[in-house]
């Protein structure tokens, strides 16, 4: 019985893990600038890499290795935002303009 | 379905994603894009060692997962300072 839930919890979480990660990939390839790409990759690719992390942290259950899974995750978490705002600070002192969609009618951005 | 095979399974698709984030890794038009894209391909790459710290019940797969966000993270922030002529990004 505790085995069966704790398996389809495990599958949830890698399900949703998946996704948003997808979804980090999508952005990342097809948003038009690196503003908006630093945005979604701090945002769902943390979430994802979280959801992925617990999925294996429910799955080890009480041992040694869900310790060192939770402190990977809390890691991950403040880590990766904090890398993704220094990229895009420096891309903001690198000179690089924001994509607005106002400046040429055509839609002919990139 | 065992559980073990859905965690290769969430790896496999976890690679699939990867290889398709080398696409903004290759093709960014500057310096930043393929900084931001190794980024994220390197939070995969935590992801899917831990996916097979789970799967193949390797648990020292995690030491070697926790090294690497470490580096990962150590490299951007590296990358973005010196991008900038003198300092000032964190």
């Amino acid at each position: 019985m505790i085995e069966t839930i704790r398996f389809w919890v495990v599958v949830a979480l890698l399900g949703l893990g998946v996704f948003f990660t997808f979804v980090s990939t999508v952005g990342v390839i097809r948003l038009p600038d690196i503003y908006a790409r630093a945005h979604t990759a701090s945002q769902t690719d943390t979430l994802g890499a979280g959801f992925a992390l617990a999925g294996v942290a429910v799955a080890f259950g009480w041992q040694h290795a869900a310790v060192y899974t939770v402190l990977l995750l809390f890691f991950v978490f403040i880590t990766n935002p904090t890398a993704a705002h220094a990229i895009a600070r420096s891309a903001a002192e690198s000179g690089i303009e924001p994509w607005t969609n106002d400046a040429d009618e055509d839609g002919d951005s990139q | 379905m065992a559980i073990e095979e859905v965690f290769i399974a969430a790896a496999a698709l976890f690679v699939v994603l990867a290889i398709m984030m080398f696409y903004r890794a290759v093709a960014g038009p500057t310096t930043q894009d393929r900084l931001l894209a190794v980024n994220v391909l390197g939070t995969n790459t935590v992801v899917i060692l831990a996916l097979l710290a789970a799967g193949l019940d390797q648990a020292w797969f995690l030491d070697v997962a926790l090294i690497y966000a470490l580096l990962n993270f150590l490299m951007a922030v590296a990358i973005s300072k010196f991008t900038v002529e003198r300092g000032g990004v964190l």
